[in-house]
């Protein structure tokens, strides 16, 4: 029984070495979108993908050939839209970085627009996850989109409109 | 701009260079994972404990107060002097 339990822990560790080394880089490039920092300097990027892995890594043997990736990436985006919540509007804890490509956007474009786009999860499956309809997800990845790239053709009107509407 | 060529603009938008990943996130997801299973082991355990002294702590109940035994009458007054 213990031996068993050794063995099943030393594969655990070797599989999920593997799966780190071939995930990690794909995956805190969409946090550090999510979060919209500079890629150099991403503390909540890491840490959100520090507790995504984890959570995959304490779920290793119950995963019964799911996608290990697949489930990262939704503890990824659950746990996002949960922090997007509650620090929504806070004392500038979350303001974006102006290098960040979607820093023009609300947490909740980025993470809809990074899901679909970067990642490409089903419209129905984004949907799902984060609890929205399908015609919900549709309309908010196509105003993102509208957004950034109207911003990224004149960014010196973008800018204004940005300010001038009231958000 | 059709459907498709915007997508495909706003996924180039996104393209950047990839952030280099710190070596140390493969340890602490580890650490992390470990003290999770650690705990859930815990509290299955601890679970397991309470649900046993539950059994025990039922069956002497049980087995002294002899719940399924009729108790004895005591509306009716003994019938004595016959």
């Amino acid at each position: 029984m213990r031996e068993r339990h050794a063995s099943r822990a030393t594969r655990r560790a070797r599989e999920f070495e593997a799966f780190v080394a071939g995930a990690a880089g794909r995956l805190l490039h969409a946090a550090t979108l999510l979060t919209a920092e500079s890629p150099d300097d991403n503390p909540r990027a890491r840490r959100l993908l520090t507790l995504a892995l984890a959570h995959t890594y304490a779920s290793w043997d119950r995963l019964r050939g799911e996608d290990p990736y697949d489930r990262a990436r939704q503890h990824l985006a659950t746990r996002f839209a949960r922090g997007a919540w509650h620090q929504h509007g806070g004392l500038g804890r979350a303001r974006p970085h102006p290098g960040s490509p979607l820093a023009p956007l609300t947490p909740q474009e980025r993470l809809i627009l990074v899901l679909r786009l970067c990642e490409g999860v089903g419209e129905e499956q984004t949907a799902a996850l984060l609890g929205l309809s399908a015609e919900r997800v549709r309309a908010i990845c196509h105003r993102a989109a509208t957004t950034l790239l109207h911003r990224s053709r004149n960014p010196a009107t973008a800018v204004s409109a940005t300010k001038a509407t009231p958000s | 701009m059709r459907g498709n060529d915007r997508e495909a603009a706003v996924r180039r938008l996104m393209e950047q260079a990839p952030p280099p990943v710190p070596p140390e996130i493969h340890s602490e997801a580890v650490r992390r994972g470990e003290r999770m299973l650690r705990r859930r082991a815990l509290a299955r355990r601890v679970l397991w404990l309470l649900a046993f002294a539950a059994v025990v702590a039922f069956t002497v109940w049980a087995l002294t107060a002899r719940p399924w035994v009729e108790p004895p009458s005591d509306t009716t007054p003994p019938l004595t002097g016959w």
